[in-house]
């Protein structure tokens, strides 16, 4: 998104990156969930400086009622940039990449989620982004899945998602801001990894079929490691109610 | 808030929605293309009068008007002195029983954005040659996609008639008087866009895990998931969207990948050659006022044809739609009143 102006280097001589990472390593992770009272489900995903809290509402009843569907619940995704998460305060009003990023989100959990449990419904997610650091989608749809799996929607499984960029012609995974903005390359990848299946893909900047390849088997490992963080948060929440 | 389409883009018997989806396991498509086959393509370049650029793009039954123009405009603040592109693209109410009037919605939106990542990233256009004065005025690509019948992978009409409408595109002659103001003379052109690479998307649809090259819009109502590869004539995938309610795995995407490339550089080669092969019909058109171009036009139906090597009529036993002639004639006689 722009950035132009003099480029920082991306890359050291070390080998390592602008923030001291490694090229495969993750920015430091939290994840908490029932983050919010109101919400059936919620949860807070921290990547770095990127933040994000996401709120999961039915399945309730489907309102306008135009909208059910008599064979399924119908999702519905809102992904929302507070004013303040940016560095240049956003225009609340919602953008042309919010309204896009709104429905690859949406299409990123409709294979997860078991709607056809329940028809005529909505089931109605709220993604804030609090603070922008790069990453915002992916991160987005790494905390509405455990909204989801918090609010008790069954699902086939757990949906993470972590962006790959390129900078300084190296493939490095769990790109930030400046990597994204002075990077040759950005490719968010959401992925269902008991499943196998690959739930969002985009890509946005310049790669050969080469680095096209070990680009998303580099994301694909780094949603295993997300996944897993997933999991242990979900266990951790349950398993203390269990013990109260 | 984006939402759970519902209601199908198109609705088709049952019978022939199993149908497609069967025979595609036995690599054949209910048109009698092959699973990596375009439709009939067909491009009138220069189409609009008004327009800086432009160009009319026949995919099968899909037909998508592209308009390019330039304006004097005020540079970004980061990049003071490039031009800027604006890519937007209106799902108009004519071109399928269900599109509404209104802002474009997220599907319209997506469409623009990532024709517009695919310029953007790939440098396409030399922006850098479209500075007027240097961080004052620069020149404001307006590129606008016209859907206007909705036959399907309208992802990839837009692209071809963008590649082509940029392709044809001529930047006017600009002065600049003592008052640092900048005089446009839109009858002087000074030469065409500078381009710096060609870009063409691919979309590919997955059905019964097959993957199929340029959906047409029976197939779309089948289809779960969709993916768009855009690709670069020397061989770069410059952009990757997937859409729709289902997933594929990470063989699929590789698959999809190589495919797209091959078939994008193909693509890139036929509206490189349609565009060109026609150029002579401009030269001799731009002599004429825009009135008697048009009628022309109307009366010699000069759209330059490629199909995929056959007789379309012959292709696979069933009608030949609507008429690419009849079409044309109608267009013209709207836009001439």
């Amino acid at each position: 998104m722009g950035g132009k102006g003099e480029k920082p280097k991306l890359i050291m001589e070390d080998g390592k990156r602008h923030d001291g990472r490694l090229p495969d390593e993750l920015r430091p992770i939290k994840m908490e969930i029932g983050v919010l009272k109101n919400a059936d489900g919620s949860a807070y995903v921290e990547f770095g400086k990127t933040r994000v809290v996401a709120a999961v509402y039915g399945p309730r009843e489907a309102q306008p009622k135009h909208i059910a569907s008599p064979y399924r619940a119908v999702l519905r995704c809102r992904y929302h940039m507070a004013p303040f998460s940016t560095d240049e305060r956003k225009s609340p009003a919602p953008s042309r990449r919010e309204i896009e990023l709104s429905k690859v989100i949406r299409e990123a959990l409709e294979p997860v989620v078991m709607t056809e449990m329940f028809p005529r419904t909505s089931i109605d997610i709220f993604i804030e982004v609090i603070s922008a650091d790069g990453g915002t989608r992916t991160t987005s749809v790494t905390a509405a899945s455990l909204a989801l799996a918090d609010a008790g929607i069954p699902m086939k499984d757990l949906v993470a998602a972590v962006a790959v960029g390129k900078a300084d012609g190296v493939l490095v995974l769990d790109i930030d801001q400046v990597e994204d903005n002075y990077g040759e390359a950005d490719m968010p990848v959401a992925a269902a990894p008991s499943l196998n299946e690959i739930t969002l893909l985009q890509l946005n900047g310049v790669l050969s079929m080469n680095e096209f390849k070990e680009g998303l088997s580099l994301a694909l490992k780094g949603i295993g490691e997300i996944y897993k963080i997933q999991k242990e948060t979900l266990k951790n929440k349950y398993l203390q109610v269990e013990g109260e | 808030m984006s939402l759970t389409p519902t209601e199908p883009i198109n609705i088709i018997p049952r019978l022939k929605a199993e149908t497609i989806a069967s025979i595609v396991k036995k690599g054949v498509r209910l048109d009698g293309r092959k699973l990596d086959e375009f439709r009939e393509l067909t491009i009138i370049p220069n189409y609009l009068p008004k327009a800086q650029g432009s160009a009319l793009v026949k995919l099968g039954s899909t037909q998508v008007l592209v308009g390019v123009k330039l304006e004097v405009g005020t540079p970004y603040q980061d990049a003071p002195d490039e031009g800027v592109i604006i890519v937007s693209s209106e799902f108009v109410p004519m071109a399928s029983p269900v599109f509404e009037p209104g802002p474009p919605d997220e599907n319209s939106i997506e469409l623009a954005r990532v024709i517009d990542r695919s310029i953007r990233e790939t440098h396409a256009i030399d922006l850098k040659k479209l500075a007027i004065i240097p961080g004052k005025k620069v020149w404001t690509v307006w590129i606008d996609i016209y859907v206007l019948d909705h036959g399907g992978n309208l992802m990839d009409a837009s692209s071809i008639g963008t590649l082509a409408a940029l392709m044809t595109t001529k930047v006017p002659k600009a002065e600049i008087n003592e008052n640092e103001e900048v005089i446009v003379d839109k009858a002087t052109s000074i030469g065409p866009l500078p381009l710096n690479r060609k870009v063409a998307t691919v979309t590919l649809g997955k059905i019964s895990d097959v993957l199929i090259v340029d959906p047409d819009n029976e197939e779309e109502s089948v289809l779960e998931t969709k993916l768009t590869i855009a690709v670069t004539e020397d061989g770069l995938i410059a952009g990757i969207q997937k859409s729709g309610q289902s997933s594929i795995t990470e063989e699929e995407a590789i698959k999809a990948a190589e495919i797209a490339l091959q078939k994008g550089r193909e693509l890139i080669d036929k509206v490189t050659q349609l565009v060109e092969s026609s150029a002579e019909t401009v030269k001799q058109e731009n002599n004429n006022s825009v009135a008697d171009s048009a009628s022309n036009e109307a009366s010699e139906g000069e759209g330059v044809e490629e199909g995929s090597g056959k007789n379309p009529e012959e292709d696979s036993g069933l009608e030949k739609d609507g008429g690419l002639g009849g079409s044309e004639v109608s267009l013209k006689s709207e836009s001439k009143e």
